[in-house]
């Protein structure tokens, strides 16, 4: 069963149509930005920022929505009603994972606000892979998806050096634009550089050597994890600039990468292989998109590790042998079984300061997130996790007051 | 060396002055807002004892962050500062549990130290308790006092301050003893605190008590003690309680280098720029001019008055007892006012209606006879039996008639009062739809008193100050409680209190429009619109909502009064009064005892109200079981007790083999048949715990970690410890990611919480450790692999069990299960020939299959019987309607159906629907708006009751009778007489529902 209530992007609008794009994470999303750009799509990501976001948003979808939602589409409506686009000649993309929470039903919450706002006709574009719905303007070929899954390890790449750097930097801001300036270049080049492994290895050294060559000082930093809700993890917006205070509060932040959270979702379509009698269809599909990415992942690893300045990712293969020793790995909705597994990774690692976000009433996250600390603290006692919640009402004081007394006590155990 | 350590939290600032580890200066005391102020004036008291002398410092609190960062001066976390304490004077201490003005803090140190603080959602603190304070209108010594004279304690929502506001308020109103309400309040602070904080971990060992709330407080004291079962030696309120985050900051200045003097700090405080608000709002009002053409506008808008002494003649009485103030109007037969009165209840509105009833009188002497009397609100029931009043009308019904007496026009009231905000949408002179505030942001009006109050201003005073407010700050659109810190971040950056009352104003405002009428334009209200309500008289909160909704409205002069109006329009249609006369007035004597309903399994808490000549009032019944009523409404259908008795069904079984537990919560509300057929096919003995009570909950409330999580995951906790205590050897909860597939929708998933709550079971429950818990992930869909997974998860349990038995096995579950279902549909259809053979009216109660847990549901099922309609579920009425087409992803299979429903009451005039969301889940903010989309694009009007822990079914109601009066006035109501069906009802027999009336109460 299908419904049709959504309008349809199509190849007359994709001439014509500026595609706006949500902003989750300023690095990857410029790179993707760029790649759809390359496929004749006009784009762009939207910087606005600003409380009349979480306003807009809260006037237009219902306020017991969880705050990702709340906040994508307050920053739409809200780029909408800047005047800075003709509103019949936009249209919107969003990211549609299609699992058991209701995260998947931020497009049609999009949709209804959208014409309670009096701007029903904008076309709404569903990033997905699992095909919830059909766009003749919009079609995801295999070479764009590897091409955006590409986009996505270097803007894992990217931001995982400047976290690295960031708090070492003799010249404030130079991580952060040379971040930026790797995203656009890379961006201009990804078609010319294809998905090869060797291109790929020279970019990758040139990242590492430029980062490696920003002047840095020698001063010890407390190393804090940050994981959590995907949108409120990763996007400054959501997490009220969590990065920007750890960093300020004399803290290095190490995040796991978005290519985990796509590589989760494909390991859960293997898992339900072995689960679900119905789920066997797609299971070689599935098998070669796995096969290839983890590869993928593997290469990028030992390129980082090979050049030996930086701290590498960990591998999937590793970060799942950690879940399966933890949670049941059939737990996917959400970040399901992926955000304790990353607190394990990162504890793994020595990093044992965690910040773990969550929008306020988080479903998968009562279970996966809070439900996860007690067990997390049995096994490793000396584990330093604090969660926090985000919300249109939550204040940043009651935040950062949460997040000082997490790093006070790592401060106070070196 | 002197060390000086200075705690300012977000209602009081503490200083204490260490000199060789002795506290010689110590003071606490409340800042109300002017931190900075009452810092000063600490420290020059500190300064006349250090002199000249260098000093160490450090600042902790969460208002002290501020004053640090432009001072220099070390800052310390409150928390952390509380650990240096415990490690200098008692470091055999193992748990710290500080409350504090709006803080609520638990140190373990056993094992490492982990620290937890109170998260954005929680009450429970020393705000909550002054606010419950006022609420008793006593002081926070009284409420000490009396708490220690409790004889017994209610259960009050816990959660945060608003619910359990609610909860209190129908306490007062049926006029339980204060006494056992402090005590109560008390008890829900400590069970807040264990739930909210502690999360699992067993509060054990040395605890020490800290803060205000918990040194002044010996009731508090008491219940923390008797709740977490110390012994007298290992709870310690010591002598610095208060200061413990001070002194903690004393002890860790000692680290930090010296300053020259006290002198220096004052210098440094004093020169500390006043931080500046960024805020781009306009005043409220830019001069004394636009107010008074405001004020002119508005005076408009007024009632005739007449000199109460200088009429003769008929009058009629309209009484008004809300949930914190009573109201009360007197009207001549022209409809003009012949006296009014608005006060605070004060926690006795019988009191207050006597005494105004004698001044009536007294005022009305022999020229004025009172022939009709009307009492809406809260107190309706109460207030008509003691006082004889002719009609008790829905308070939605009195607010519309005054409203409609004003302004004939009128197509939209929005009403604020103490504690409720309604609103009502009039199309074709009908109350068309109806919102209710949802218990999360209830409370606006009583919330400005308390802020004032805290303040230490009128509100009238707190009122003004907002009018020309400069930079009123913002508090966004959500629940109060959010609010508390939003203000105490402002006081960080230094608001002042016109600012905090002009962003409360317009808090309140925004929470309307957003939360409750969740308009996105003016046009979606009406072109009419009317406000009222004791709240709208504050001329901020009216100039706020013109200007967000961008329009100018009416304001009655009696906003306040509307109510009780409207009332006494209402009571015209009596020409002679049962009103109590004077003469009985004088004689008139109250009391009330409470005792416990032995109706029925709940015990609900009775509070009898005796009144002279033997009139007596109970309430607190869920049903009218224990009142001695057995009516006909008892017998009328009601497919979630129907499906209560089925379930009740599954009995242990006794063979003596290894015994399963199944626990009767979330999905195994719908899937128990299945799963018992299955194990009791294998051989296996089967235990299925109870339908939930209260005692169920706390059962297993402190190994809840996440306390937003809904109603019903929590309770699930309870369960698994009744099954344990029930000797279960395995206990039985799969993990499901999916559910059934009805082919009714796009996907057919379970919510996060039916789907994997086991996992947080297993990982937090410790007790399951003695148990076998089996949570294998299942393809319920499909019969071979189903056995498949259960084969390999039984063998744990049963290592010579055969895939051949299981797959049997689950072949007979799933006929067991299709049976079951297939019952419940037989039924629905029963339900309604039947509702329709009577003529009576049909209800859709449309939830989640665990809705209809008698704790869960509080017994809404039956209050609908009892207001005359036929009940129905949601899987008892889905088949009688196709597969929708909704807007959104349809892919959860529980949800489907209440499209479904929704579909099949648009369709039909007799069925209404009015759905059960649980608080906090986060699904049903997408279904809601669908459902009640369905419903109104067939001009259908659209329930939705929010239910938790709460237990306070007054609110849940005036919602059903609020929806019965509208029924009654549509155009297409059913033409049916119910005076000559009652007597046919009375003779039939009905065995299918008769196991609801088996029961006798003593």
């Amino acid at each position: 069963m299908r419904n049709d209530y959504y309008i349809e992007f199509t190849k007359e609008m994709k001439k014509e149509y500026t595609v706006l794009i949500p902003n989750m994470l300023p690095l990857h999303f410029e790179l993707i930005s760029h790649v759809m750009k390359t496929y004749g799509y006009q784009t762009e990501l939207l910087d606005n920022q600003g409380p009349q976001i979480a306003q807009t948003g809260l006037k237009y979808v219902h306020n017991d929505t969880c705050y990702p939602a709340i906040l994508v589409i307050g920053q739409f409506i809200d780029a909408i009603k800047s005047g800075k686009y003709d509103p019949h000649k936009v249209a919107l993309i969003y990211f549609q994972t299609g699992g058991g929470c209701r995260a998947s039903n931020y497009i049609s919450l999009l949709r209804k606000a959208l014409k309670k706002a009096g701007y029903g006709y904008v076309p709404v574009i569903s990033f997905s892979f699992a095909g919830l719905e059909k766009h003749s303007g919009f079609k995801l070929s295999i070479p764009f998806v590897v091409k955006a899954l590409i986009a996505i390890i270097y803007g894992d790449l990217l931001m995982s050096l400047e976290n690295q750097c960031r708090p070492y930097e003799i010249n404030a801001g130079e991580s952060t634009a040379l971040a930026h300036r790797f995203a656009y270049e890379i961006s201009q080049k990804l078609s010319t550089l294809g998905v090869s492994n060797k291109p790929m290895k020279a970019q990758f050294l040139e990242v590492l050597d430029a980062f490696k060559a920003i002047p840095k000082h020698g001063e010890k930093k407390i190393q804090v994890g940050v994981v959590g809700e995907i949108y409120v993890k990763f996007s400054p917006l959501g997490n009220n600039h969590l990065v920007d205070f750890l960093v300020q509060e004399g803290a290095e932040v190490q995040m796991p990468g978005l290519l985990d959270f796509f590589l989760y979702t494909l390991y859960n379509s293997i898992v339900d292989h072995g689960v679900y009698a119905s789920k066997r269809v797609i299971y070689p599909v599935i098998k070669i998109a796995w096969n290839y990415m983890s590869k993928k992942q593997r290469t990028m690893i030992n390129i980082i590790q090979d050049h030996g300045e930086f701290e590498a990712p960990t591998l999937i293969t590793h970060t799942i042998s950690l879940a399966e020793s933890f949670i049941g790995m059939s737990t996917k909705m959400g970040e399901g079984w992926l955000l304790p597994a990353e607190m394990l990774e990162l504890y793994d690692k020595g990093v044992k300061n965690i910040v773990c976000t969550q929008p306020f009433g988080c479903l998968p996250n009562h279970i996966c997130g809070k439900g996860m600390m007690k067990p997390l603290k049995d096994r490793h006692p000396d584990i330093n996790i604090v969660a926090i919640d985000y919300d249109a009402g939550a204040t940043q004081v009651n935040q950062e007051n949460r997040i000082r007394l997490m790093l006070t006590a790592a401060k106070e155990r070196g | 060396m002197y060390s000086l350590g200075i705690d300012l939290g977000s209602t009081t600032a503490k200083a204490v002055l260490v000199e060789d580890g002795k506290m010689i200066y110590s003071k606490y005391e409340r800042h109300f807002s002017k931190v900075q102020e009452k810092i000063l004036e600490m420290l020059s008291e500190v300064s006349r004892i250090t002199g000249d002398s260098p000093v160490t410092a450090a600042i902790s609190g969460s208002a002290g962050m501020g004053i640090a960062e432009a001072t220099g001066i070390a800052f310390v976390q409150e928390v952390f500062a509380t650990g240096e304490v415990v490690r200098a004077l008692v470091p055999d201490t193992s748990c710290v549990i500080e409350l504090g003005g709006e803080d609520a803090k638990i140190i373990f140190f056993d094992g490492g130290i982990d620290e937890r603080m109170n998260g954005s959602c929680a009450g429970g603190t020393g705000a909550f308790i002054d606010q419950m304070a006022v609420l008793l209108d006593v002081s926070n010594d009284e409420l000490d006092q009396l708490s220690l004279q409790h004889k017994r304690i209610y259960p009050i929502a816990s959660r945060c301050g608003v619910f359990a506001k609610s909860d209190i308020q129908p306490l007062l109103n049926q006029g339980a003893q204060k006494s056992d309400i402090a005590a109560s309040v008390y008890q829900a602070v400590v069970n807040q605190t264990i739930v909210g904080l502690a999360r699992g971990t067993k509060i054990k060992g040395k605890v020490m008590f800290l803060g205000g709330p918990l040194f002044y407080s010996k009731g508090l004291q008491e219940r923390f003690v008797q709740t977490l079962k110390l012994a007298r030696n290992d709870a310690i309120f010591p002598e610095y309680a208060r200061f413990a985050v001070a002194l903690g900051a004393a002890f860790h200045a000692r680290k930090h280098d010296p300053i020259a003097s006290v002198h220096k700090i004052i210098q440094k405080i004093e020169t500390a720029e006043a931080q500046t608000l960024d805020s781009t709002r306009p005043p409220l009002f830019s001069d004394e001019v636009d107010y008074l053409a405001f004020k002119e506008r508005h005076s408009k808008d007024d009632v005739k008055r007449l000199d109460i002494s200088a009429y003769s003649g008929d009058a009629t009485l309209g009484i008004d007892c809300g949930s914190t103030t009573t109201k009360l109007v007197l009207l001549s037969d022209h409809d003009e006012i012949l006296y009014t009165y608005y006060s605070s209840n004060k926690g006795s509105p019988v009191q207050i209606v006597k005494e105004q009833l004698e001044k009536i009188y007294a005022l009305c002497s022999d020229r004025i006879r009172i022939c009709g009397s009307t009492v809406t609100g809260y107190g309706e029931e109460l207030i008509k039996s003691a006082f004889g009043i002719d009609y008790g009308l829905v308070e939605t019904l009195a607010h519309y008639t005054a409203a409609k007496h004003f302004n004939p026009d009128v197509d939209f009231i929005l009403d604020i009062g103490g504690q409720d905000i309604k609103c009502f949408r009039i199309r074709n002179g009908v109350i068309d739809s109806i919102m209710l505030n949802e218990a999360c942001s209830s409370g606006c009006g009583s919330f400005l008193e308390t802020f004032a109050n805290a303040m230490g201003v009128t509100t009238e005073d707190f009122a003004q100050q907002a009018l020309y407010a400069k930079n009123s700050i913002d508090l966004g659109s959500r629940c109060t409680v959010f609010m508390n810190s939003s203000v105490k971040q402002a006081q960080k950056e230094g608001a002042t209190q016109a600012d905090i009352s002009a962003g409360l104003c317009i808090s309140v405002v925004k929470n309307a429009i957003y939360k409750v009428i969740r308009a996105g334009s003016v046009d979606e209200l009406g072109t009419s619109i009317v406000v009222q309500g004791g709240t709208f008289m504050n001329d901020a909160v009216l100039r706020a909502f013109e200007l967000e909704m961008g329009t100018n409205v009416v304001r009655p002069s009696i906003a306040g009064l509307m109510g009780a109006y409207g009332a006494a329009l209402h009571a015209k249609r009596s020409s002679a009064s049962t009103l109590i006369t004077e003469n009985a007035l004088a004689s008139f004597t109250h009391d009330t005892k409470t005792t416990s309903c032995r109706g029925c399994a709940n015990h609900c808490l009775l509070t009898l109200n005796r009144f002279d000549g033997g009139r007596v009032y109970v309430s607190g019944n869920q049903c009218s079981k224990g009142l001695g009523k057995e009516t006909h409404e008892n017998l009328l259908p009601n497919l979630h007790a129907y499906k209560r008795d089925k379930l009740s069904a599954f009995t242990p079984t006794q063979k003596g083999k290894l015994r399963i537990g199944l626990p009767l919560a979330l999905g195994m509300y719908e899937l128990l048949p299945l799963w018992y057929t299955v194990f009791d096919q294998l051989g296996f003995d089967v235990t299925v715990s109870d339908l939930s009570t209260r005692k169920t909950y706390r059962k297993g409330q402190f190994t809840i970690p996440s306390d937003t999580a809904c109603y019903p995951a929590k309770i699930m906790h309870g369960h698994i410890v009744e099954l344990i205590e029930k000797g279960c050897d395995a206990i039985f909860y799969p993990s499901l990611t999916y559910n059934i597939d009805e082919r009714a929708s796009d996907n057919h998933f379970n919510c996060p919480l039916v789907a994997y709550y086991s996992e947080l079971l297993a990982k937090n429950m410790d007790e399951l450790k003695n148990v076998e818990f089996l949570y294998p992930p299942l393809d319920i869909n499909h019969q071979r692999q189903l056995a498949k997974g259960l084969y390999m998860s039984l063998l744990k349990i049963a290592p010579n069990i055969q895939l051949k038995a299981v797959k049997a096995a689950v072949k007979a579950g799933f006929v067991q299960y299709e049976n079951h279902m297939a019952d419940i549909r037989r039924a629905g259809d029963e339900a309604i020939a039947f509702a329709r053979k009577y003529g009576k009216r049909i209800m859709i109660l449309a939830g989640r299959p665990y809705h209809i847990d008698p704790e869960i549901g509080h017994g809404i099922d039956k209050l609908a019987n009892s207001l005359g309609f036929v009940v129905l579920s949601e899987d008892s009425a889905a088949h009688l309607s196709q597969p929708q087409k909704v807007k959104v992803l349809n892919q959860w299979t529980y949800h489907a159906r209440l499209y479904r429903c929704a579909d099949y009451a648009a369709k039909h005039d007799d069925v209404s629907l009015v759905q059960l969301v649980s608080f906090g889940c986060g699904v049903d903010a997408i279904t809601t708006d669908e459902v009640s989309e369905i419903l109104e694009a067939a001009g259908k009007y659209y329930t939705q009751i929010k239910i938790d822990e709460i237990t306070n079914l007054g609110a849940v109601k005036i919602r059903l009778r609020s929806l019965l009066g509208a029924l009654e006035e549509m155009p297409t109501d059913m033409q049916s007489d119910p005076s000559s069906q009652q007597e046919e009802l009375q003779d039939i027999t009905l065995p299918l529902y008769a196991a609801e009336r088996g029961e006798t109460y003593a």
